[in-house]
């Protein structure tokens, strides 16, 4: 028997009990869209957290001081120098690879304007922050240099601010007091919305760095340096030359460790990955399991339906059918019913991937690979519980089958 | 045709036990029975006399326990299960008393089965089923389900089916079992025509008027043949030697 015949004598049963064989692949379609759409969902997340953090500026090195081995967390701040503006300015005079560098310095503090107020974050940034963290105003303007030189009682304040404090009034002009000190706003920077770790970027004040020494710190020592680098491929050069100055600003011996240190946000892109990576892999393990389950069900209908189609068989063994050609068969109808349901599942996935990547406000990420995996392990699982049911209607004795009642 | 010294088909001491010990069920207790080229072959007995368990064995759809069972000279137990597939496939046609016909499927789809099983090519497959339909005078009819079909009109599509191989022996199963009595007239016509044309056709069944058609009649009773002999003349009122006729069971 041909092939080809097989195959339609197969096709022609199945269509014969659409419903049954409808609710039978489902199991594997939902095994095959729920792969699918976990892995989407993953890739998606995966994607939006290094996007994320790129979007802090990929080419972006933090300085901090204490050393990176000694404690866990870069050290403590207490436990050696903070660096001073000559460091800051030593850095972009020396180092070629360093195009931007900021001081910054942050403190939690309760904004308040008029009867409303609202706990935030107060940062103090030099001007070239907002180069490096590449964030503009949506209205007004950001602080500029001016601003630093002045020690300039105004600040920028972040969306989410804007809407608790100032509703539908205009902000840019209106004084607004942190910590005892009252400042006029000049700008509001675009939304940035919430982190994928759960921050809302928006919730901030800033100040000129040098007003927030003034008036805010009470000194002018810089905790937190952020450097961008002039490329992405220069990250590593930057990463050296500023090690290199500050080892000889800060008087570290050859063979002694840093008492600083200098990251960049490669490291933390790569735990990131390593997280949702794993994240993805159990959410897609506990979805093949649904697979495995479909699987079994259409064990259980190829079952059934040998056992109805006794006599069937029995006509076929009598008019010359081999028990080849009744394995054959009946893999068939088990494969094309896990295959199609692979198929409907590969749509319904795509679909749920695309609807989970818009509710979730993620990129949508199409698994290309586990889509693949997700086909191969349902033709499989056709195969490995079509064998069963397909050995058992082969191995009828030709004349036990036609006898069945 | 090389080999004229072998019979068709041949049961040399065949028995057939079903089951074992106490509860086992002697259905034939030694059969010798030679059936050449273009018989005509009535095996008659009442209901349990072993002849169904006969007509599997000769339809290469059951084993016998001990002796042989020969197709031109071969013996077929030796035979490997596929090889016995493709004896029912090429050279043996069914016909059964329950038509056994597949069910939503049509007429024209019923007969092309054989040929499926054969490889023949689905053209091939197509007009030979379409002859075989006109054959048995059922054209017109071929896309009929056999649940639109009257019993005679779907023992006609297996009549069809049993001839789309031209296989060399007809095995009818009590063809007529399901039928009345002037359908039964027609399909046993149907029979005598192909014998007529030079079909081996070999029949079993308990009723003595369609025994009638065939020229040759074997009688079983408890597993063994009883009688084996041209037919009585035939409108003799009593068959001689003919044990009593029972009422269908």
């Amino acid at each position: 028997m041909k092939l080809r015949d097989t195959i339609s004598v197969a096709l022609t049963a199945l269509a014969r009990n659409k419903m049954r064989s409808l609710l039978t692949t489902l199991g594997v379609v939902i095994g095959v869209a729920a792969v699918i759409m976990m892995q989407a969902l993953g890739m998606g997340a995966t994607d939006r957290v290094t996007g994320e953090i790129a979007g802090m500026g990929s080419n972006m090195l933090i300085v901090t001081p204490g050393g990176a081995h000694r404690q866990p967390f870069g050290g403590s701040l207490l436990s050696a120098p903070l660096f001073e503006e000559r460091d800051l300015v030593a850095i972009k005079d020396e180092c070629a690879a360093v195009r931007y560098a900021a001081a910054t310095n942050t403190r939690s503090v309760n904004a308040v304007y008029g009867e409303k107020s609202r706990s935030t974050s107060l940062f103090g940034v030099t001007p070239e922050w907002f180069e490096i963290r590449e964030w503009g105003a949506a209205k007004g303007r950001i602080l500029d240099e001016e601003d630093e030189q002045q020690a300039g009682k105004r600040c920028v304040i972040g969306e989410s601010v804007r809407r608790d404090l100032f509703g539908d009034q205009d902000p840019i002009g209106a004084d607004l007091r942190v910590h005892d000190l009252s400042c006029e706003v000049i700008g509001v920077l675009s939304e940035k919305g919430t982190s994928t770790f759960g921050s809302d970027q928006d919730d901030l004040v800033i100040l000129p760095y040098s007003t927030f020494s003034r008036r805010i710190a009470g000194s002018d020592a810089i905790g937190i340096m952020q450097i961008s680098a002039r490329s992405e491929d220069r990250i590593d050069e930057a990463k050296e030359q500023i090690e290199a100055l500050l080892r000889q600003r800060r008087h570290v011996l050859a063979g002694e460790d840093d008492d600083f240190s200098v990251r960049d946000m490669r490291e933390l892109q790569k735990v990131m990955g390593t997280v949702t990576g794993v994240l993805t892999t159990l959410l897609a393990s506990v979805a093949a399991i649904s697979l495995l389950v479909g699987g079994i069900g259409i064990m259980n209908i190829m079952l059934v339906s040998v056992t109805e189609r006794t006599r069937e068989i029995g006509i076929r063994m009598a008019v010359g059918a081999r028990s080849g050609d009744i394995l054959q068969q009946f893999l068939i109808e088990a494969i094309t019913l896990a295959a199609s349901g692979g198929v409907i599942g590969i749509l319904l996935g795509l679909a749920g991937a695309a609807g989970l990547a818009q509710a979730f406000d993620l990129p949508l990420r199409v698994p290309l690979a586990g889509t693949g995996v997700a086909f191969a392990f349902a033709v499989a699982v056709g195969v490995v519980f079509g064998v069963f049911p397909a050995r058992k209607a082969a191995h009828l004795r030709p004349i036990d089958a036609l006898r069945f009642e | 045709m090389a080999e004229a010294a072998a019979p068709l088909l041949e049961l040399r001491a065949v028995t057939k036990v079903y089951g074992a010990g106490e509860a086992a069920v002697h259905a034939l207790r030694g059969i010798d029975l030679k059936i050449e080229r273009g018989e005509f072959v009535a095996i008659l007995g009442t209901s349990g006399c072993g002849k169904s368990t006969a007509m599997n064995i000769l339809g290469a759809l059951d084993v016998p326990t001990s002796g042989h069972f020969y197709i031109e000279g071969v013996a077929v137990e030796a035979l490997h299960a596929d090889v016995l597939a493709a004896l029912r496939n090429r050279r043996i046609g069914f016909i059964f008393q329950g038509f056994n016909l597949l069910r939503r499927t049509s007429a024209l789809d019923n007969v092309e089965l054989p040929l499926i099983y054969a490889g023949v090519p689905r053209r091939e497959r197509r007009r030979r089923a379409l002859e075989a339909i006109a054959a048995v005078g059922l054209g017109g009819r071929e896309g009929a389900r056999p649940s639109q079909l009257s019993g005679g009109q779907q023992q006609r599509v297996a009549v069809a089916r049993a001839l789309v191989t031209r296989p060399e022996v007809i095995l009818a199963d009590e063809p007529t079992g399901n039928l009345d009595s002037r359908t039964s007239r027609e399909i046993m016509d149907l029979l005598a025509e192909l014998h007529r044309a030079g079909q081996t056709i070999v029949m079993v069944t308990h009723d003595h008027d369609i025994a009638a058609y065939a020229p040759r009649h074997v009688t079983f009773r408890d597993g063994q043949v009883i009688a084996d002999g041209p037919r009585p003349a035939p409108p003799a009122e009593a068959p001689a030697g003919a044990p009593p006729q029972e009422a269908h069971a």
